[in-house]
């Protein structure tokens, strides 16, 4: 909508004392102005995001920093630390118990790829092979400014989420699903593998 | 995170005021590896009567990360890297544990200067750890937030000088078998002095805000008591060995780096309790800084590192070796085997924090369910260690 009004007329408007805004506007500004994240932390990445959290880098000037226990009450996941296959069932399924819409930032190497732990049996080769995420943060571990800066880009991406149309936010999407399997323990791995409705593995080209 | 009911053997349970016994089901609870309180992914099942905790079985594993086979496979010089996530508050005093189990298995000396440096890492970080550790225990008493920001304030402070010293704020990967990377210029000595002056004011603040509250002193003493019989079987060490009076410090004890050097004492508790814990963080911060200024006024100039090292394609002699140091957290050690090549054959770690853990259900058998966070905040656990 408000693409559709001409900006000087706005900034005219604006200096008048009038302030013009859409519906979406105002609800994008409230979603990324509030992003509660949920209280969650895996390993060493954790103690940068408490860092954020805390006295310096503090993430309040963002208005993220409501740290949420529990999932119910949580906008934001942050996958801060080495997902093992131990593990991953139960951010999967901390993941499906969030309300829409839901956000995820993959904090650090481990989070992305399995970081220098990779080799390990053990260890997941990067969270989005179950769930989608958002914001990549590489680093090991990422400094407080670069979660900041992935913050800053979340709320970026939902300002410009669009509420109506054909390209509209996909968690309006009724045929988006909002819950997505949880891996079991199989045999040797954890089965599947990966999701293949969010994983997509990387395409090697040879020239 | 889930509940299920389940049925146990009827355990001796304890006459109720009105002199009739609680007959009940025990109720099993899966406390983690999601909770705001369990320091990363650490799992508990706690079998509870009522409020009461009468079974807790530790989970392991959320974080297993193949540490020791990884430090197998890799050279020596490579594991490095790794040990500063093992413990990821405090990577200095795990550099410094590998460094001297090498320098023991290869027969390095290491210059003056360095091991003063190694000393005043140590202990920067040991203020840096105990500090944050104070936080995080008052946090899962309920106090949310507020002490945990004045001691991250501290603790950025310290991180700095790390980041300006090592070039990372947390992972540092600062020692090498022989001294350490780089030196440290004299106005970072300049600037570490002046925030270890100031340090004693933040204690003080501290201090007056929480060691005397009352609410803290309700919920820590009496809470948790650790005899020290069970303390020495158990191989407890750190901070929580000797709040139950045990004067076994391996900085006085083994004598190693410099240590000897230096005038501190080594506080001790005496009821073994949560309070006697967090005194004896709040005692050692104050032993740190004195031996910070004594460090300060002694470190001589000199190379960091002996030039004879070569770190690159370094093969120590066949043998094994064991080297420990006082980690913020307790004992941390290192045993490595050698069999002549460039990756050591067995590589084994003891870790302070795991090892600390194992008496966890004899300290919280009796308590409620709200005790035992505090208790486990006391121990002062990293997952990173416990699991590796």
């Amino acid at each position: 909508m408000s693409g559709q009004i001409d900006e000087g007329l706005r900034s005219e408007l604006q200096r008048q004392g009038i302030w013009v805004t859409s519906m979406q506007d105002l609800y994008n500004w409230g979603r990324r102005s509030s992003i509660w994240p949920l209280q969650f932390g895996l390993a060493c990445c954790a103690i940068e995001m408490i860092a954020t959290a805390a006295s310096r880098y503090d993430l309040a000037r963002f208005g993220g920093e409501i740290f949420r226990p529990s999932p119910r009450q949580a906008d934001l996941m942050i996958v801060a630390g080495t997902v093992t296959k131990k593990m991953a069932p139960q951010i999967v399924r901390l993941y499906n118990q969030m309300p829409d819409p839901k956000y995820v930032i993959s904090m650090g190497a481990c989070a992305i790829s399995g970081g220098p732990f990779k080799q390990g049996y053990n260890v997941l080769k990067g969270i989005d092979r179950y769930i989608p995420v958002d914001v990549y943060i590489p680093g090991c571990p990422p400094r407080p400014e670069a979660l900041l800066h992935a913050f800053m880009e979340l709320q970026r991406k939902i300002d410009g989420q669009k509420l109506t149309g054909d390209n509209r936010a996909e968690h309006l999407n009724p045929a988006q699903p909002s819950e997505f399997p949880v891996p079991a323990f199989g045999a040797h791995d954890l089965e599947p593998p990966a999701n293949p409705d969010v994983f997509e593995p990387p395409k090697i080209e040879r020239t | 995170m889930s509940a299920t009911i389940q049925t146990f053997e009827p355990a001796e349970r304890p006459p109720t005021t009105m002199g009739a016994r609680l007959e009940g089901e025990l109720m099993e609870v899966s406390m983690g590896p999601q909770h705001p309180s369990t320091h990363g992914v650490f799992r508990m099942n706690v079998a509870l009567e009522g409020e009461i905790v009468r079974k807790l079985k530790p989970v392991f594993g959320y974080l297993h990360r193949n540490h020791e086979k990884i430090g197998e496979n890799t050279s020596y010089l490579g594991s490095m890297p790794y040990t500063d996530r093992l413990d990821y508050f405090c990577s200095m005093t795990n550099n410094w544990a590998y460094a001297l189990s090498v320098e023991k298995l290869a027969g390095i000396a290491v210059p003056a200067r360095a091991e003063y440096l190694r000393v005043i890492l140590a202990e920067l970080t040991r203020l840096q750890n105990h500090a944050s550790l104070l936080g995080f225990l008052l946090s899962d008493m309920g106090a949310w937030g507020t002490p945990l920001m004045y001691a991250f304030r501290e603790r950025e402070k310290i991180l700095d000088l790390f980041e300006s010293l090592s070039g990372s704020r947390m992972m540092c990967d600062y020692m090498r078998f022989g001294g350490c990377r780089v030196d440290a210029g004299p106005d970072w000595m300049e600037r570490a002095k002046k925030i270890v002056d100031s340090f004693p004011r933040f204690l003080d603040e501290f201090e007056n805000l929480i060691l005397s509250n009352e609410v803290v002193i309700a919920r820590t003493q009496e809470v948790g008591k650790l005899s020290a019989d069970l303390a020495i079987n158990a191989g407890i060490t750190g901070p929580m060995l000797r709040a139950c009076g045990v004067n076994y410090d391996v900085r006085k004890v083994d004598g190693y780096g410099f240590y000897p050097r230096f005038k501190f004492r080594v506080p001790l508790g005496e009821h073994g309790d949560t309070y006697d814990r967090l005194m004896m963080r709040a005692l050692e911060m104050r032993e740190s800084v004195g031996i910070l200024k004594q460090a300060f006024e002694q470190v001589p100039v000199g190379p960091v590192m002996n030039p004879k090292v070569k770190i690159r394609a370094f093969r120590p002699p066949a043998g094994e070796a064991y080297g420990r140091i006082e980690a913020p957290k307790g004992e941390l050690g290192f045993y490595l085997i050698s069999n002549g090549g460039t990756n050591p054959y067995r590589y084994r770690v003891r870790p302070t924090s795991f090892i600390n853990l194992t008496v966890l259900e004899d300290l919280c058998l009796g308590h409620t369910v709200a005790d035992v966070m505090v208790i486990l905040g006391s121990v002062d656990i990293v997952m990173g260690e416990v699991d590796r």
